[in-house]
């Protein structure tokens, strides 16, 4: 280089960011897409033998069967009506009660000491409780899922409120905004983040719970369906609802993700300068 | 010390030919060529937009050049416009980081130099404005840079701290000899500490003068006076009337 200098050295700064998009969906792709290979070579090769694990061929079979007949939606429907209405109830109380114990110190004392002591209860040990109590209609259904939704929520909600800027609320409090006001529009805002992170938590959770929920005393479900297919060995049904299990769960991760994105334009406009 | 070679480039500490960087349609920085000899301390003024942080994050190896060559000593160190202190590690240790156990020494050494000796274990959020800045400065001099990058270091200062930390700089400077790139849009600033100013406009020096005024300088002198005017009319500002005339112009 003619512009060589003795002791001095080019810098050299991080490379810019940012793949072609295709690029990055296909990479993302080619994990699952080699664990769908390896089940397929498993059982097509006889490693795996149909009555321990059908293969992914039988599986879209039997889905399609299901699907035609009618017992498959009507399943998926009972039970994400149940994972849902459990994911809203505990996450609404999740975030009402986080937003109070995070936001007021009376709130913390009050809510916080007792909500960590019956966060330290497993759900599941809940179930028969809740049978008890609530009968086994949907209503000890939904309510379980709520329970293991609620503390994800509160944990992450407490936290992110009280992570909020304190001197952005003392200055919507200078501008005479009252308690309410900063909590809806500042503290809110600013705890979005850790909202979503527990909401996405809670999801997941609400996809466990709905699986121990209806292991008793079910008569419709995706619960129900895997409960007569083990009566038969039918391998290919299980791994198809534990597959529908993960979708559900996946599905609701990516609508999260999405409306995480919508809510929170100001993040994306983020660089260092 | 380096060995004397006989080429001209010897005392260099940077050298930039062609240096393009483009954002979108806009060249910021626009063939931009500059030599900075070892210990000298070059002020970059600007109004704001014409690239002087983008030219100085690039010879930090922050940013990527667009095009153009880029050379500059291997241990340089930037002081940025907030202190950007790791909120988690106290004074000392942010000063030290990533130097190792020995460096304690040297890093106590650099806090007593920035006048902050009592500070070593203050956690960052307890420190002042200044004293944050001056942690800062402590940190990129720990390193014993031989090119020191100050990016509006005392922007963000009140203008009594600002006035010292300008003392201190000056000070400090003068005792280490780094080759300094100061990047600032305040005139004053930039005659009272630099030895040569360089303005940058639509991606280029419009401006690259030596500062002959003999330390410590003085604001009411004649020639400093003068040199102020004609800076500022390089900026575009009409020093009578202390109005931007873009301003005027919208």
């Amino acid at each position: 280089m003619s512009t060589a200098v003795q002791g001095l050295v080019a810098p050299n700064p991080p490379r810019a960011a940012g793949r072609a998009p295709a690029l990055t969906f296909a990479l993302r792709a080619v994990g699952p897409l080699l664990l769908l290979a390896a089940w397929y070579a498993a059982t097509a090769s006889g490693v795996l033998t149909e009555d321990v694990l059908a293969g992914p061929q039988d599986v879209l079979k039997t889905f399609g069967e299901l699907w035609a007949d009618g017992q498959l939606p009507e399943a998926l429907r009972v039970s994400v009506t149940r994972a849902g209405l459990g994911l809203v109830l505990g996450a609404s109380t999740g975030l009402l009660l986080g937003v109070v114990s995070g936001f007021t110190r009376l709130g913390e004392e009050l809510v916080d000491s007792s909500m960590q002591a019956l966060r330290a209860i497993p759900f599941l040990a809940l179930t028969s409780l809740f049978v008890v109590w609530f009968g086994i209609e949907e209503a000890s259904k939904i309510l379980l899922i709520g329970v293991a939704c609620t503390f994800p929520m509160y944990v992450n909600v407490s936290s992110g409120v009280r992570n909020v800027d304190r001197k952005v609320v003392e200055a919507a409090r200078s501008f005479g905004l009252g308690r309410l006001a900063i909590a809806r529009e500042v503290v809110l805002p600013g705890a979005l983040p850790s909202v979503f992170a527990g909401l996405r938590l809670a999801t997941t959770l609400s996809v466990i719970a709905l699986i121990a929920a209806e292991e008793i005393n079910v008569t419709a479900g995706l619960g129900y369906l895997m409960a007569r297919a083990t009566d038969y060995l039918r391998t290919d049904i299980l791994a198809l609802c534990v597959l529908l299990y993960a979708v559900i769960g996946l599905l609701a991760d990516l609508t999260l993700r999405l409306i995480e994105r919508v809510t929170m334009p100001w993040r994306r406009a983020v660089s260092i300068r | 010390m380096s060995p004397e070679v006989s080429a001209e480039s010897a005392g260099l500490a940077v050298r930039t030919r062609g240096l393009r960087k483009v954002f979108g349609e806009r060249a910021v920085l626009d063939g931009v060529d500059l030599d900075v000899r070892r210990g000298e301390f070059l002020a970059l003024l600007g109004a704001s937009g014409t690239g002087k942080t983008t030219l100085l994050r690039i010879l930090a190896g922050l940013d990527a050049a667009t095009g153009g060559t880029v050379l500059v000593p291997p241990v340089r160190t930037v002081v940025f416009q907030e202190p950007r202190l790791i909120p988690s590690k106290r004074a000392l240790a942010n000063v030290v980081i990533g130097q190792g156990r020995s460096a304690r020494a040297k890093g106590l050494a650099a806090l007593a130099e920035v006048g902050l000796s009592r500070h070593a274990d203050a956690w960052p959020a307890t420190l002042s404005g200044g004293e944050a800045q001056r942690v800062a400065l402590a940190r990129a001099l720990v390193r014993e840079p031989e090119l020191l990058l100050l990016d509006e270091p005392f922007a963000a200062l009140d203008a009594l701290t600002r006035l010292h930390m300008q003392d201190l700089i000056a000070e400090l400077c003068a005792r280490h000899r780094p080759a300094v790139v100061l990047v600032t849009h305040d005139v004053e600033e930039a005659i009272l500490l630099a030895d040569r100013i360089a303005v940058l406009r639509e991606g280029r020096f419009v401006t690259d003068l030596q500062v002959g005024i003999d330390r410590p300088r003085d604001r009411t002198d004649p020639v400093f006076v003068e040199l102020r005017r004609r800076l500022l009319a390089d900026l575009g500002v009409d020093s009578h009337a202390g109005t931007p005339r873009e301003e005027v112009a919208r």
